[in-house]
């Protein structure tokens, strides 16, 4: 389904990705762990364009997105991205913030947008904050309102940036729940995170990186228990 | 108490020949007609232009950023009055236009630049995620502009333009350069009709001061009108 190839990415001088190469099928759950400045948000934003690709190549769906010639907001629609900091429209009630892109790009009607907004914002737990704006929100229930807005667009692929590192110790578990659910629904995830727990019970693959390389893949139980790399058992020694 | 007697009778005598002998306060009242329209046409003229040059400015075009950039450049460097001059007297010399259009016109083109940097600076103040939002969910770059970044920008750009109108006002007191009545060029006529100089620059001030009295009580009302939607 996405098919990365020799991925590099430079910010003036500085190497932020070194040659990524990965393959990710329909249906897998990926879960991107390493150190921090080791890129891992940046190969994901790479993922969706968000960051412009210094060479390499990304081909979602056989269809090779960072050549010039492709409209990357159709792109975009097949990806849902969920933002460390929930990114959630101030100006806008949950629902709108649901239905925005959806009714804006023809995917759906008004009463189709809004119909489906309710089935998320129950998925989710929400549907009584359907009218409320983001500032009444916690934290947590944010994100999950940012979930639901991503998963509005009827997405193949969902994108994950720590989606749980600016919430408060107390509201990461209900983000997970609904994160966890996703998976199980069979939805194609990669995710990047600090939450090693996680990583654990819902990867169907983990992928280790550092200094802008992936050096390790492979089952959570052979990432965790035998990791084979230097760095990965160095890494894991002091997060676990 | 006589000199009290003296003064007012002189103070009646004074202000009727100023305002009221000849109907001069029509000259007044037609030049408060004449700065009302030149700024309040100028204004918009400004903002639209100001939204251009702003999107010209923050475009990733070098070209569009060359433009906007020499545009700013050009009207901050030059004198206002000197601006109005040449757009009057120079650009619009053989064109048939209402006097009190041409010189909004350049009021506009000059508060254009300044309306510009504010509302640049509205828009840079409108976190970053917020477009990566906007963008991540397949949106334009201009669907993302005005639907999601725009509106949060009004309420930051709102108070700093309110500022840029009343600058606007004050400073179109230089319209007599090109022949036009206002409110400032009336009162310097009444001071060359009847040797005075007191009463109707005092007059004159006192009316600019009330206008933007007014008009900084109806923004503000609606400024918090605007925040009051941020709260809910």
């Amino acid at each position: 389904m996405i098919k990365v190839k020799n991925l590099h990415k430079q910010f003036g001088d500085l190497k932020v990705l070194n040659g990524i190469n990965e393959h990710i099928e329909a249906g897998e759950v990926v879960v991107v762990i390493g150190p921090s400045g080791s890129g891992k948000s940046t190969f994901l934003r790479c993922l969706n364009l968000l960051e412009d690709v210094t060479e390499g190549e990304i081909y979602v769906d056989d269809e090779m997105i960072n050549a010039p010639s492709v409209n990357v907001n159709l792109i975009r629609q097949k990806m849902g991205m969920v933002f460390q900091h929930f990114n959630l429209f101030p100006h806008l009630s949950i629902m709108d913030n649901i239905t925005l892109a959806p009714v804006l790009l023809k995917k759906m009607t008004k009463e189709e947008a809004v119909k489906k907004g309710q089935e998320l914002l129950t998925t989710v737990g929400l549907l009584d904050k359907a009218d409320a704006y983001p500032a009444q929100l916690s934290g947590g229930q944010k994100q999950r309102v940012a979930i639901a807005r991503a998963l509005a667009m009827n997405p193949e692929i969902m994108l994950f940036d720590e989606p749980t590192s600016a919430l408060d110790p107390e509201m990461v578990g209900e983000v997970l729940d609904v994160m966890k659910d996703l998976a199980k629904s069979g939805m194609t995830m990669v995710i990047v995170t600090h939450e090693m727990g996680f990583a654990r019970e819902v990867a169907s693959r983990v992928l280790f990186m550092d200094q802008g390389q992936i050096l390790e893949s492979g089952t959570p139980d052979e990432v965790f228990n035998h990791p084979k790399n230097e760095r990965t058992q160095s890494f894991l020694s002091k997060v676990l | 108490m006589e000199w009290f007697q003296t003064w007012s009778a002189d103070f009646c005598d004074t202000f009727t020949r100023c305002f009221i002998k000849d109907n001069r306060y029509m000259l007044l009242l037609d030049g408060i007609g004449v700065t009302i329209r030149v700024s309040l046409v100028a204004v918009l003229i400004g903002i639209a232009i100001g939204l251009l040059i702003a999107l010209c400015n923050l475009s990733s075009n070098k070209l569009l950023k060359v433009i906007g950039g020499i545009y700013t450049d050009v009207i901050r460097g030059t004198p206002s009055v000197t601006q109005l001059m040449i757009i009057y007297f120079v650009i619009f010399a053989s064109v048939n236009l209402s006097k009190w259009i041409i010189a909004a016109i350049a009021f506009g083109i000059n508060s254009g630049a300044y309306v510009s940097e504010i509302i640049r600076a509205g828009i840079l103040s409108v976190d970053k995620g917020q477009t990566e939002a906007g963008r991540s969910l397949g949106l334009s770059a201009s669907q993302t502009m005005t639907r999601i970044v725009i509106p949060q920008a009004v309420k930051n750009i709102f108070p700093a333009l309110c500022n840029e109108f009343i600058v606007l006002i004050k400073e179109t007191a230089i319209v007599g350069y090109v022949g036009l009545m206002d409110i400032q060029k009336a009162g310097d006529f009444i001071k060359s009709a009847t040797f005075e100089a007191f009463m109707p620059l005092i007059g004159t001030a006192i009316i600019y001061y009330v206008l933007i009295k007014i008009l900084t009580l109806v923004l503000s009302r609606i400024e918090s009108r605007l925040r009051a939607s941020e709260v809910r």
